[in-house]
C-alpha cells in the first residue's frame, strides 16, 4: 500500500516535536478526516533555519510530514511556499490516491506556518491557503 | 494491509477474523474434489452432476441443522452481501401491496445500509433506528417504529466492528406478534453463538462462509417456508427456482463442512476466544486514555475493539504489522474511506476518538502467548505515536 520511503518516513519521522521559541507556526487539519498537522519554524533573514512537527493522523500523513519538514529546512520563505503537495508526494515515492489529501495538508500547513511569520513580523500574509479544515474529500486533489 | 499469514521467517499473529478467515484444512479437503474430478453440473442428467446435487443438498442439510431450520428453507448465495440485498429488494418488492416501510437500524452492514438507501431511491421509506453507547438496538424502539405499512425489520446478529450482540429473539417476537418479517444479518454470529431460527422468530438470516473456516464467495439465505420474497437473480432452474446460475459446488461443500464443525465447536471455543478477549480488555483498558468499544458483556467472544486517544488507528495498525500482528480499525470495508466508522459514531463516539480504535477479532488458532505478544508490543507503539500527536497531553507524552 505504501512505497518504502513513505514507510521509513513513518517509521523514523524526522523533525518530531516543537521549537520553542520557533517565530512561525501553523496547524491544518480537521479530526473528522482523522488527521491534525502543527509545524513549528524557526525562521531568520526570511530563510528556514529548523523545522519541526507534531501530527497526528494516518501513516501517510505522519510521513508527509516527516518529508515536508526535510524539504523546507535551509530553504528561503519563498521556495518553501512553493512546495507543492506533489513534489512531498513524489520524494516520498509516491502516495495511494486516496491519501494524496496527507500532502496537501502538509504543503497547507507550511503556508499557515510561514503566513504566521509575516503576521508577526508585522508584514502582510502571503494570501489565504485554500483551507482543508472544511475538507469534504471531494477536491480535485482527493479524485486525482 | 497485512502480510501473508503463511510466511516462515517471520512471526504471524492474525488478530481480524472479522474480516476473514482461512480455510480450515480439513473443509479445504471436503472441498478439493468438487474443483477437479467430481466437477460436474448437478442440473446435468450424467452420474458426476447428479451426485453433486446430492453433495448440495447434504451440505443444505447442515446449514439447516446449523440455525435450527428446515432444509427446504435454505438457498445458497454468492456470499453475506448478495444474501443481504436478495432480502431487502425481494421482500420489498413481493410485498409492495402491503406497504413500502423498512424499519433497520444505523449499525447495519454496508451491504444493508447501501440497499436501503437504494431501496428509498425506488420510493420506498426506511427508518434507521439509533443505537445506545453500546451499540445495541432498544427493542422498544423497534415496536415504537412500526406502521401499518411496515413490511420488513432487518437488525443484524452482532455487529461487525464492535461485537455488540442485538436482542433478536425480543425483537423476533414484537416482529412476529405484527406479523412483519424479521430478518437478520447473521454474518458476524455464525459459529460463534447459537442461532435458533425458531426460538427467535427469525424469517430471514444471512450468513457467509468465509467468516467461521470456510471459503470465500459462497453463502446462504434462509427463508421460512411462507414468507413472499422475489428473486434477486434470474435465470436457471437452480436452487429450486430461486437463485439462478450454475452452483458453486465446492464452495457450497466447504461452507456445509464449514458450518458443521464451527456450530460444533461453539460450547468450547465460545468460551475459550471469551476468556482470552476479556484478558486482553482488562489489561489493554489498564493504558491511560484507551476506551473499549462496544458493549461489556453483550459482545461476540472474539471481539475486543479498543480506542486509544490521542492518536489514530492506522498508524497503530502498520507499526502492529511490522511485528507480525493482523487486526483492523472498525471494518476492513473502511480502509478506503476517510469517514470514521458509521458504527462509531453513530454510538455517539467523537470523530477524533473513532479514528483512534482498532478492531482484535480472535479466531482458532489464536492462544494466550498470542495475546501477551500483542499487550507486550502495543504500549510502545502507543507511546511512539502519541509522543508524535499534537493531542496527547504532557502528562502522557
Amino acid at each position: 500500500m505504501y512505497s518504502e520511503k513513505v514507510m521509513d518516513h513513518f517509521m523514523n519521522p524526522r523533525n518530531v516535536g516543537t521549537i520553542e521559541d520557533a517565530n512561525g507556526v501553523g496547524e491544518e487539519g480537521n479530526p473528522s478526516c482523522g488527521d491534525i498537522m502543527k509545524m513549528y519554524l524557526m525562521i531568520e533573514n526570511d530563510i528556514i533555519v529548523d523545522a519541526k512537527f507534531q501530527t497526528f493522523g494516518c501513516g501517510a500523513a505522519i510521513a508527509s510530514s516527516s518529508m515536508a519538514t526535510e524539504m523546507i529546512k535551509g530553504k528561503t520563505l519563498e521556495e518553501a511556499w512553493q512546495l507543492s503537495n506533489k513534489a512531498v508526494a513524489e520524494a516520498l515515492d509516491g502516495l495511494p490516491a486516496i491519501k494524496m489529501h496527507c500532502s496537501v495538508l502538509a504543503e497547507e500547513t507550511i503556508h499557515k506556518a510561514i503566513n504566521d511569520y509575516l503576521i508577526k513580523q508585522g508584514r502582510e500574509s502571503w494570501g489565504e491557503p485554500a483551507s482543508c479544515s472544511s475538507c469534504d474529500h471531494d477536491c480535485d486533489v482527493c479524485c486525482e | 494491509m497485512c502480510a501473508e499469514v503463511i510466511e516462515t521467517d517471520k512471526k504471524i499473529v492474525y488478530m481480524d477474523h472479522a474480516a476473514t478467515t482461512y480455510v480450515a484444512p480439513e473443509v479445504m479437503e471436503a472441498m478439493l474434489p468438487y474443483f477437479s474430478v467430481k466437477f460436474g453440473n448437478p442440473s446435468s442428467v450424467c452420474g458426476i452432476g447428479q451426485e453433486n446435487k446430492t453433495k448440495i443438498d447434504e451440505a443444505r442439510a447442515k446449514v439447516a441443522v446449523a440455525i435450527n431450520a428446515e432444509p427446504n428453507e435454505i438457498y445458497f448465495t454468492g456470499g453475506g452481501s448478495e444474501s443481504d440485498n436478495w432480502v431487502l429488494k425481494g421482500i420489498a418488492f413481493a410485498n409492495i401491496r402491503k406497504g413500502k416501510h423498512i424499519i433497520t437500524t444505523v449499525v447495519e452492514h454496508h451491504a444493508i445500509l447501501h440497499a436501503a438507501e437504494w431501496l428509498q431511491s425506488q420510493g420506498f421509506e426506511v427508518t434507521c433506528l439509533p443505537v445506545d453507547q453500546y451499540g445495541m438496538v432498544s427493542p422498544l424502539d423497534v415496536e415504537k417504529a412500526i406502521r401499518p405499512d411496515t413490511i420488513l425489520i432487518s437488525v443484524m446478529y452482532a455487529n461487525n466492528e464492535v461485537g455488540t450482540i442485538q436482542p433478536i429473539a425480543e425483537i423476533g417476537a414484537i416482529a412476529r406478534a405484527h406479523g412483519i418479517y424479521f430478518h437478520t444479518d447473521a454474518v458476524q454470529a455464525i459459529g460463534h453463538v447459537p442461532i435458533d431460527v425458531k426460538a427467535e422468530h427469525i424469517d430471514l438470516l444471512s450468513l457467509s462462509g468465509h467468516k467461521f473456516y470456510g471459503p470465500k464467495g459462497v453463502g446462504a439465505l434462509y427463508v421460512r417456508r411462507g414468507v413472499r420474497i422475489h428473486n434477486l437473480i434470474h435465470g436457471g432452474a437452480q436452487e429450486r427456482r430461486h437463485r439462478a446460475g450454475t452452483e458453486n459446488v465446492p464452495g457450497i461443500v466447504g461452507l456445509g463442512a464449514a458450518i458443521e464443525r464451527a456450530v460444533a465447536v461453539i460450547p468450547e471455543e465460545s468460551v475459550r476466544l471469551a476468556a482470552l478477549r476479556d484478558y486482553m480488555i482488562s489489561e489493554l483498558l489498564k493504558l491511560p486514555g484507551s476506551h473499549l468499544n462496544g458493549h461489556p458483556t453483550e459482545r461476540l467472544p472474539n471481539n475486543v475493539n479498543i480506542t486509544f486517544e490521542y492518536i489514530e488507528g492506522e498508524s497503530i495498525l502498520l507499526h502492529l504489522d511490522t511485528f507480525g500482528i493482523c487486526a483492523s480499525t472498525g471494518s476492513a470495508c473502511n480502509s478506503a474511506s476517510f469517514e470514521s466508522s458509521h458504527v462509531l459514531t453513530a454510538m455517539g463516539v467523537p470523530h477524533e476518538i473513532a479514528h483512534g480504535s482498532v478492531r482484535f477479532t480472535l479466531g482458532e488458532w489464536n492462544t494466550e502467548t498470542d495475546v501477551s505478544y500483542v499487550l507486550e508490543k502495543l504500549p510502545e507503539i502507543i507511546h511512539k505515536l502519541r509522543s508524535l500527536s499534537p493531542l496527547t497531553p504532557e502528562e502522557l507524552r
